[in-house]
């Protein structure tokens, strides 16, 4: 009897070392072992996941309740999560009723927090709450005027322009679930956008990407984010004009990889 | 021009050929996104039997995108050949549909048709035509070309060996790159998207591959997908560069955004072919495109995406290029919305650029937010294989590290390879038998004969 096929490993697994790409993964006839079959099924998996996942905002309330801001609720035009992925205009523009919310709670801020789901509700479900702890903390020891924290699901970046303009704030800043890779499923990226209003694009904003314990931990997110916000508000600019003078920023990504 | 057709007492109405072009077009979602795809069924099959008895002399008089607005439109008009578009002058765009699937119609007529037909009228034709018709058609085409080796002849099938790192680190390249070549990719190129696009840093990597290149005698080209004007830029310094990269689409506005326009693609294309670093050939240009690019930078002119994109074909066989690639899935679910919208506009592709006469390759993928998976890739693989597709990309495990997208890995090449019957690029498939990689039958079989390779790499 003929033995069943066995896996052939690769005799140059030592290069593993240098890449986090799928190298020497060995081969059974010439097609992909099982082993790792599954594991690239399992990220797959948590990213899709990922995408799916909602805002779980009784929790995300309940943790930022003892910083004493009010919360609101709030919504893009984009009905659920099948018409979010088509329509990225609709998930840039809030409903009608969140578009009352934002004028009943107008007032005269210096910033605007959103927590936004993205193409990771995930993500901010687990990361939102030490970084906005973090940033409120930051901005407190300077006197800024926070607005309330906006917690938004099917949400775009530029949902940010409508909110915080609608509150009158003078800069936004979004914290919303990046795409997820198949290495993580669970990073934030921060927008920036001084004097926020609708119609702006990508080139108004600074972003803070790849915010979770594994990549830019809490605390130093909170930081560079921080410097960023002084030196906008010193500038009176954000975007591609505000310069990396600390080392510290990245410019968006384009259009299409950013939620 | 208006167009219309009654179904049931219903007449539809199309204001022009761009109209009726985007109504006719399969669903997707970036001609949704767009506001101009048919709204029902009904409306798209109304649009796709008017658009049958439209003669395909209207497309040389009717421009969808206005000629005094448009270089793409003023190339297209000013290359297209009458001769060449003779023996189909007389027929619409549904009796072209049906003679192209003739049996009488073989690879040399449809060579000679290449500067006889437009994008507009090759993109109308692919809206009357099923995936089989597709595939069908474009099986009888073949596009050869070459720089160091011979891509695209019948029953070869060659991949871009894609060794790409988040922070461009030469020995993580490296490791990519050796267990792609030990896997039997790269005879199409061997291609690393930058992650920084500086001088310095892209000479660097062309350095990286164009050593390894020649120290194993590896019949292949190497390229850095920078901007065109980083690339010019180190043809003037004198960095080893093969072929000249560069993202292109369908109208000048799109172009625009991108940075480039014709002048300085044939700027580019001159200052590449001065090098004369082609051994066997002399196509050195590398093209990558992909369906929705033109509605990303708002610059689509109501002009359906699949019509955009086979617009972006007549950009680039200006340049008689080695490689075209379709980046298929990588714009998202917003353009393509799950794995049968993927496939289908990859067939499409697939058959506008061949029968446009360019060397089209897939970029067979994926992005973690459409409604798509390694089963849906694996499906547009092996259509894409009988299809006589040029080539497709080879990504370790089909994990792009870099660009965080999932494409198709040199397991995948292999595997199909296997099941068709298909061989690498001749000279590239010599080369592996020499170096113990595989055997006289293209199986992997990592003799001792390799040892000798392993022993100058380690």
């Amino acid at each position: 009897m003929k033995k069943p096929a066995v896996k052939t490993t690769d005799p140059w697994e030592s290069l593993k070392e240098f890449t986090a790409a799928r190298i020497a993964m060995g081969r059974v006839g010439s097609s992909i072992p099982l082993t790792e079959y599954l594991k690239f099924k399992l990220a797959h998996a948590h990213a899709r996941d990922a995408v799916y996942s909602e805002l779980n905002s009784e929790a995300l309330m309940y943790y930022l309740k003892h910083l004493d801001i009010p919360i609101l609720k709030l919504h893009s035009k984009a009905e659920n999560r099948h018409q979010y992925l088509q329509r990225p205009d609709l998930g840039r523009l809030p409903s009608d009723q969140s578009t009352d919310t934002i004028k009943e709670h107008t007032g005269k801020y210096d910033i605007s927090i959103i927590i936004a789901d993205g193409l990771s509700a995930h993500a901010v479900n687990s990361n939102a709450v030490q970084l906005v702890e973090g940033l409120v903390q930051l901005f407190r020891s300077v006197k800024y005027k926070l607005a309330p924290i906006c917690l938004t699901s099917q949400s775009r970046v530029a949902l940010a322009d409508h909110i915080a303009h609608g509150l009158n704030a003078r800069l936004s800043i979004m914290l919303i679930g990046e795409r997820p890779g198949l290495s993580s499923a669970d990073s934030v990226g921060a927008y920036l956008t001084y004097n926020p209003k609708p119609g702006l694009t990508d080139e108004s904003r600074n972003c803070v990407s790849n915010i979770r314990p594994e990549g830019l931990t809490h605390n130093l997110a909170a930081e560079k984010i921080f410097y960023l916000v002084q030196e906008a508000f010193r500038r009176k600019l954000s975007g591609v004009n505000l310069k990396d003078d600390a080392g510290l920023l990245n410019q968006p990504n384009s259009d299409l990889l950013s939620p | 021009m208006a167009y219309q057709h009654t179904i049931h007492q219903h007449v539809y109405r199309f204001g022009d050929l761009k109209d009726l072009l985007a109504k006719a077009s399969p669903l997707r979602s970036g001609d949704v996104l767009a506001g101009i795809a048919a709204a029902t069924y009904e409306e798209r099959v109304a649009a796709q039997i008017t658009l049958a008895d439209v003669p395909l002399k209207v497309f040389l008089n009717e421009a969808i995108i206005p000629y005094e607005a448009d270089e793409v439109t003023r190339l297209i008009m000013d290359s297209h050949d009458l001769l060449a578009f003779e023996p189909i002058a007389h027929l619409t765009v549904g009796e072209f549909r049906d003679w192209l699937l003739g049996d009488d119609i073989d690879t040399l007529t449809l060579q000679n048709l290449k500067w006889g037909i437009t994008p507009e009228i090759v993109a109308a034709v692919s809206k009357l035509m099923r995936n089989q018709d597709l595939i069908a058609v474009a099986q009888k085409c073949e596009v050869i070309t070459r720089f160091r080796n011979t891509i695209g002849l019948k029953g070869h099938f060659s991949t871009r060996l894609q060794p790409n790192h988040p922070t461009d680190d030469l020995k993580g390249i490296a490791a990519s790159m050796i267990d792609g070549l030990l896997y039997g990719s790269g005879d199409a190129v061997i291609g690393i998207n930058p992650a920084m696009d500086s001088p310095a840093g892209v000479t660097n990597l062309l350095n990286l591959i164009d050593t390894l290149r020649q120290q194993f005698e590896i019949p292949t080209q190497s390229c850095v997908l920078s901007h065109i004007t980083t690339t010019l830029a180190l043809i003037n310094s004198g960095a080893p560069v093969d072929l000249c990269f560069q993202s292109i689409a369908g109208t000048q506005q799109t172009n625009s955004s991108f940075g480039i326009n014709l002048d300085l693609l044939s700027e580019a294309y001159d200052a590449t072919l001065s090098l004369n670093r082609g051994t066997i050939g002399n196509h050195v240009m590398y093209f990558e495109t992909g369906q929705g690019s033109s509605l990303s930078a708002n610059a689509h002119h109501g002009v359906d995406q699949q019509t955009c994109e086979a617009r972006a074909y007549a950009v680039a066989r200006k340049y008689n290029p080695l490689l075209v690639n379709t980046v298929v899935g990588f714009i998202g679910p917003e353009y393509l919305y799950d794995g049968k919208q993927i496939i289908r506009a990859a067939l499409e592709d697939h058959f506008c650029g061949k029968l446009l006469g360019l060397p089209m390759g897939v970029d067979v993928c994926y992005t973690n937010h459409a409604e798509a998976d390694q089963d849906d890739m694996d499906n547009l693989l092996t259509l894409l294989g009988v299809a006589g597709c040029n080539f497709v990309m080879g990504i370790p495990g089909s994990d792009d590290i870099m660009l965080n997208y999932q494409s198709t890995s040199f397991h995948d090449a292999l595997y199909l390879r296997k099941v068709l019957g298909l061989r690498p690029a001749p000279e590239f498939e010599k080369w592996l038998q020499k170096q113990g990689i595989t055997d006289n039958m293209g199986q992997l079989t990592h003799s001792q004969a390799m040892g000798r390779l392993m022993d100058h790499l380690f």
